[in-house]
């Protein structure tokens, strides 16, 4: 079956099992590795991407679910400006410790920031509750965060 | 003290961050194939017979039968009683029987589905409780030991001693498995290159695969590269066990020659890979009149699983941590490691002290409180200190800072005044324990047995490589180590190199493992700097290299056990604060206060990191992390019902240090990855008696648990204090 999206702002078209997961296609076909498997049941947020903007795991979404929809990677987080800022702020942080769970993370924050540029700790807590990790008892991710946010809002007043 | 601040990134953050670092299932080779292995699906039994289906081209299935006539079906860990395929029996659900190979991931799992095996099933022995009553006859020798410890310090018969007790308190405690949950799942890549078998694998040591599985094909660990990946998280799930996924691939790869991949899926990697060793641990103390302890015996008892894997060295471990951070006059312990039918338990960071200090952590408490002393009082009064002898009768060699550790974390939670109003039952409830952890291998081990060499290479254009066997997986060695040269040539951080190990290029070093990387490898880089710095000008490509060294004067019998079992130990205490709804169980943390002696830190921010997550993963063992093993089978399968922590279930912790350099580290730094484990969990489980003021003994506790803890334990004390 012929499966037409945006991927990373292209226009892509597959032909494919349409039963493939999102995250699958993503890996195999696209290459896209910074998206990983992690739990492979949409519990971990390893393989977090954005469809139409929203945070969803791609390992529970079947390729035919995104025909003429919009998906998004960290491969295209990283080329936006508040995708360099809290990957740098997580860097400065101390955020990453094995970094599996670490671009998933990122989409978190990215879909979080997007929406809520100054959010409180709590809201950062929240906002990654659906991104395990297993390394860093969180601390170091939410406070990168809330720098990244920070980093954000002094870009934004210097610009006026 | 070493000025060694945060200035600059770790050199993997960027990279991790980004989603440009390789992982293992990342790697694509032309031509690669794909592996699963076939597994046993009774816990103990013998194989009557595989039948496999119908395998289309390109589809290749191999086991034991498969071995040249120069190999042996076995891989060598410790001892080599770990058989690499069950070639007729199975001795725990999940033993490898095969591996079947092939292009399409989705077929091979479909055709392993379709193999029949049919069995002559045994009864299984899964608990501790069942190896020592024989359930099902011995598993191995007559009595089910894989193998057994026995230590004892201070003078008089401790049997008398009980005898002429005026009171002896006997309690027993338990813990359960406990999955190591790494964001990875297992995995490596096998190709044939060059006339050499090179890995590509998730692993922490790469000489252990090597040596491990060589025999297998009858070829050499020289025949053998292993190339470590970007390990997406490991705790001890990755010291041993990638021998187990290493050994069937070399078997197929002897044959097809072409890459082959093999990754665990998450249901597989909670299923089939080894575990922390359940415990039961009992204690008798003898007290005197005025409750000061006279002597302290306990019997521990580790469940190992089929297979001994590392459980000789986790029970003596457990063993010598059993004092805790106490002296008492008299002490005496017997370890038995116990042969189950369940998936062989293997490292897991702590490494077999968790239990233990679990345990006497949280009898010290119930001792405190039976007498109606505040525990951290009553804990003071048996604090060990420099000089002490441990239970191995050695002497500790390093200022003992566990005073300074009580008197921050207690300020800085407010422990005595919460303590206090809380009381017992009140749903409030706050928690405290001490802890220690012996950093590197044990006694002589580094010396005896490791021999760790590390070489420094300066290039032609001024930088500089470490070549050594530790590996990155995410506990920031890679980072650190590059501090510790930099500093020592003084030329900047940027300037060092540090490469994931390949065993054809790098030392054997050791393994990345017992908190002994930055402490002992990473001192001889330090030392091989020394030397680069001073031959500096000589020449522009230079190769520096240390051997390792052990301090004299601080003797160890491995035969008798006895002697200096660490040099130095990290220290540590926690407070926990939790509120607990007593209608559901629901519970809270609160709060979370931890200090830490670890010599020094050379990366603080990478410290930070680990002391955070080392306690979540305490916190997540003690409460929620059940792994129930009925019959044979583990229960929970996957992320969502084995439970770990989330963002939400954690608050923000406070972290304190009193860092007493150590003599023979890098810039004072000893061991501190295990430590960071040691104790929360004991601290969460007081905090969690006292807000329903219930006696608890074992772990985990999740909700139900505790529902039944509320519903049907004993009460901690009746004193409302």
């Amino acid at each position: 079956m012929t499966i037409e999206f945006s991927l990373n702002c292209e226009h892509v078209s597959i032909d494919v099992d349409p039963t493939k997961r999102l995250l699958d296609v993503l890996r195999d076909d696209f290459g896209l590795t910074g998206v990983k498997e992690g739990c492979s049941e949409g519990e971990c947020g390893a393989c977090c991407v954005l469809l139409n903007g929203q945070l969803v795991t791609s390992c529970i979404i079947p390729i035919a679910g995104v025909h003429g929809q919009d998906v998004r990677t960290i491969e295209w987080v990283r080329t936006t400006r508040l995708g360099e800022t809290i990957i740098q702020s997580y860097a400065d942080g101390g955020a990453v410790q094995c970094g599996f769970c670490i671009p998933g993370m990122v989409m978190a924050s990215y879909y979080l920031l997007s929406n809520n540029p100054n959010p409180t700790k709590k809201e950062i807590r929240k906002g990654i509750s659906g991104n395990m990790c297993r390394c860093t008892g969180y601390d170091l991710i939410v406070e990168s965060i809330y720098l990244a946010a920070k980093r954000v809002g002094e870009l934004h007043k210097a610009r006026g | 003290m070493a000025d060694m601040r945060n200035d600059k990134a770790r050199k993997d953050a960027i990279s991790k961050a980004s989603g440009r670092e390789t992982y293992v299932g990342d790697l694509s080779l032309d031509g690669m194939i794909y592996a699963c292995l076939v597994r046993t699906s009774v816990p103990r039994g013998i194989i009557k017979s595989i039948t496999l289906p119908p395998l289309p081209d390109g589809y290749y299935y191999f086991d034991d039968r498969n071995i040249p006539e120069n190999g042996r079906n076995e891989l060598w860990m410790i001892q080599k009683d770990w058989k690499c395929f069950a070639a007729g029996s199975s001795g725990y659900v999940g033993e490898t029987i095969g591996i079947l190979c092939g292009p399409d991931r989705t077929l091979l799992y479909s055709l392993r589905d379709q193999i029949k095996v049919e069995y002559e099933e045994q009864t299984p022995a899964v608990s501790i409780e069942d190896s020592l009553a024989l359930v099902g006859g011995p598993i191995i020798g007559e009595n089910n030991y894989h193998c057994t410890v026995e230590l004892q310090a201070g003078d008089g018969d401790i049997d008398e001693i009980m005898k002429n007790a005026y009171r002896v308190v006997e309690e027993k405690f338990s813990t359960g498995h406990q999955e190591h949950m790494h964001l990875e799942t297992n995995g490596m890549m096998v190709n044939y290159e060059d006339g050499k078998y090179v890995y590509y694998a998730s692993c922490q040591c790469p000489f252990y695969i090597r040596k491990s599985v060589a025999g297998i094909i009858g070829a050499t660990p020289e025949d053998i590269i292993v190339r470590q990946m970007s390990t997406g998280g490991a705790f001890g799930g990755k010291e041993h066990f990638p021998d187990v996924v290493a050994g069937p691939l070399i078997l197929a790869e002897y044959y097809l020659k072409k890459p082959i991949k093999l990754i665990f899926n998450r249901e597989e990697d909670t299923q089939f890979s080894v575990k922390r060793h359940p415990s039961v641990v009992k204690f008798k103390t003898a007290l005197d009149r005025k409750g000061n302890i006279l002597a302290m015996d306990s019997i521990v008892y580790y469940n190992a699983g089929r297979y001994l894997a590392s459980s000789y060295i986790v029970i003596q471990r457990g063993c010598m941590h059993i004092e805790g951070v106490y002296k008492f006059p008299v002490a005496r312990t017997r370890g038995y490691s116990m042969a189950t039918n369940t998936f062989p338990s293997c490292a897991f960071r702590g490494f077999g002290a968790p239990q233990t200090i679990f345990a006497v952590e949280t009898h010290m408490t119930h001792i405190a409180e039976k007498l109606g002393v505040d525990p951290v009082e009553y804990k003071r009064r048996y604090l060990i200190k420099q000089g002490d002898t441990t239970i191995t009768n050695g002497k500790i060699v390093e200022n003992v800072r566990t005073p300074e550790l009580i008197e921050k974390v207690c300020k800085a939670s407010d422990y005595f005044e919460k303590s206090r109003k809380y009381g017992f039952g009140s749903g409030k409830g706050i928690g405290f324990s001490l802890y220690n952890h012996g950093g590197a291998f044990t006694g002589n081990g580094e010396s005896a047995i490791i021999k760790a060499v590390v070489k420094v290479c300066k290039r032609k254009d001024g930088t500089v490589l470490i070549k050594a066997g530790q590996t990155e997986m995410g506990q920031g060695f890679s980072s650190a180590v590059c501090r510790i040269a930099a500093k020592t040539l003084g030329i900047p951080y940027e300037k060092v190199i540090y490469k994931y190990p390949d065993t054809s290029v790098v030392p054997d070093s050791g393994p990345t493992a017992a908190s002994r990387s930055t402490m002992v490898p990473g001192n001889l880089v330090m030392k091989a700097c020394e030397e680069l710095k001073a031959r500096w000008d000589e020449a522009d490509e230079l190769e520096c290299e240390a051997h390792y060294e052990h301090p004299e004067g601080y003797p160890w019998d491995q035969a008798s056990f006895q002697g200096y079992a660490y040099l130095g130990y990290g220290w540590g205490a926690c407070v926990v604060e939790v509120e607990v709804d007593p209608r559901t169980a629901e519970t809270k943390i609160k709060g979370i206060w931890s200090a830490h002696d670890v010599g020094n830190c050379i990366d603080p921010l990478i410290v930070h990191g680990q002391v955070n997550g080392g306690i979540a993963q305490g916190i997540g063992w003690a409460s929620t992390e059940l792994l129930e093993n009925k019959g044979g089978y583990f229960k929970q399968h996957s992320m969502s019902d084995y439970i770990i922590p989330t963002s939400m279930d954690l608050p923000a912790q406070e972290v304190y240090y009193a860092n007493e350099p150590y003599k023979w580290g890098p810039y004072g730094a000893k061991g501190m990855g295990e430590l960071v484990f040691n104790g929360s969990g004991a601290a969460y489980v007081d905090a969690l008696s006292r807000a329903i003021n219930r006696k608890i003994d074992s772990i985990p506790n999740p909700t139900e648990v505790i529902m039944g803890h509320i519903l049907h334990s004993e009460k901690l004390t009746e004193d409302k204090r």
